[in-house]
């Protein structure tokens, strides 16, 4: 299980903006530490958000992604008390789920 | 002929009115910027997981956090940081964030506070005294610096700490006042707050701990001093030293009424 994620779900007119910091090195397998060995790719592969427990986002990350993610989406017709739910998983296998509500 | 006299005509009065040449000021742009970070502030992921440790049970006495004595009282955080550093009469000493919850993670969960204090910045326990710190000055976040100073151990190492601040050493005979004791002065673009008053000094010290985001690493107040030691090329400062604890109080007593952000976001 990863460090938690901070997830901060807003009503926004019909829709909810959803705002997701995601705790996570992101290792690209690029770089080399100082004895010129390469530091091993970690980092977030697949990524999930569910509205109220149906699929409304996925994605596949690589090493392009920055550390601590941050990810912004709109959940079409989510309205406040909706639950909101972000998973990810890493190329080590390692997971962690958030959830939150829309304020 | 005439175009090229037109399109000067017009260069110019571009010129005059400004328009073309017009720019924010490079304070106003990294202003900027800040506030586009601070939606997704990492420094919220290091409040999330230091109150998760001082919750937790840890170390050789299985204990958690929730007694240690900030300056408020056992376990009470909220205001706490605005209210350090301060005299403690259970150590004897004046203490700031830092050093007094090595204290409490010593005396509480039974930690070797030497040890940690040895141990480099970003490794092994200091990693968790950085999000300790982190999710204590979140407890002060928005209020305004109010240390006591009211007890003749704070008014001397104040005294130390002006001492300390204006002391001209190293090998390129530098102190804290060459970069920090005047107004409007910057260092390539980096503006330099002015630390010996408002609103330097509570702008400078209520924005530690913070997130930097050029090497992505949470930096306490103690890691800050000592980076500046660094780059005033002084020996490197034992963590929780008096010195740099008298410095942490010269500038939170100048920053009195300041306000704290911390923990803020750094370029």
């Amino acid at each position: 299980m990863g460090d938690p994620m901070r997830i901060r779900a807003q009503a926004a007119g019909s829709n909810a903006t959803v705002r997701v910091l995601m705790a996570h090195e992101m290792e690209t397998g690029q770089r080399k530490d100082a004895a010129g060995k390469t530091i091993p790719a970690w980092h977030i592969t697949n990524v999930s958000a569910t509205h109220n427990g149906k699929p409304v986002l996925s994605a596949e990350w690589g090493p392009a992604v920055a550390k601590n993610p941050f990810l912004q989406f709109t959940v079409k017709g989510a309205k406040a008390g909706d639950k909101i739910a972000v998973s990810w998983k890493d190329n080590k296998g390692d997971t962690r789920t958030d959830e939150a509500t829309v304020t | 002929m005439t175009q090229h006299r037109v399109l000067l005509a017009a260069l110019l009065t571009a010129c005059a009115t400004g328009t073309v040449w017009a720019q924010k000021s490079t304070a106003e742009g990294i202003a900027e910027y800040r506030a586009m970070l601070a939606d997704g502030n990492p420094s919220d992921l290091f409040e999330a997981k230091g109150e998760g440790l001082w919750q937790q049970k840890r170390g050789p006495k299985n204990a958690s956090l929730e007694q240690c004595d900030l300056g408020k009282g056992p376990g009470v955080v909220k205001g706490a940081f605005v209210e350090l550093p301060r005299y403690f009469a259970d150590t004897q000493r004046v203490q700031d964030m830092e050093s007094r919850l090595l204290t409490c993670m010593e005396t509480l969960q039974g930690f070797n506070a030497a040890e940690i204090a040895r141990t480099p910045f970003g490794r092994a326990e200091q990693v968790n005294m950085t999000a300790l710190a982190a999710f204590v000055s979140a407890g002060s976040r928005g209020m305004k610096f109010n240390l006591p100073n009211n007890t003749v151990q704070e008014k001397t190492m104040y005294e130390v700490g002006k001492r300390v601040f204006f002391a001209r050493s190293g090998t390129h005979d530098f102190s804290c006042a060459s970069c920090h004791a005047e107004d409007n002065k910057r260092i390539r673009l980096q503006d330099l707050p002015n630390l010996t008053k408002n609103p330097g000094a509570g702008n400078g010290f209520g924005a530690w701990p913070a997130y930097r985001v050029s090497n992505g690493q949470m930096w306490g107040m103690q890691l800050r001093l000592n980076d500046c030691y660094r780059q005033q090329r002084f020996p490197y400062p034992l963590f929780g030293s008096d010195a740099t604890i008298a410095l942490g109080l010269y500038l939170g007593v100048n920053g009195k009424g300041g306000e704290s952000i911390a923990p803020a976001i750094k370029r």
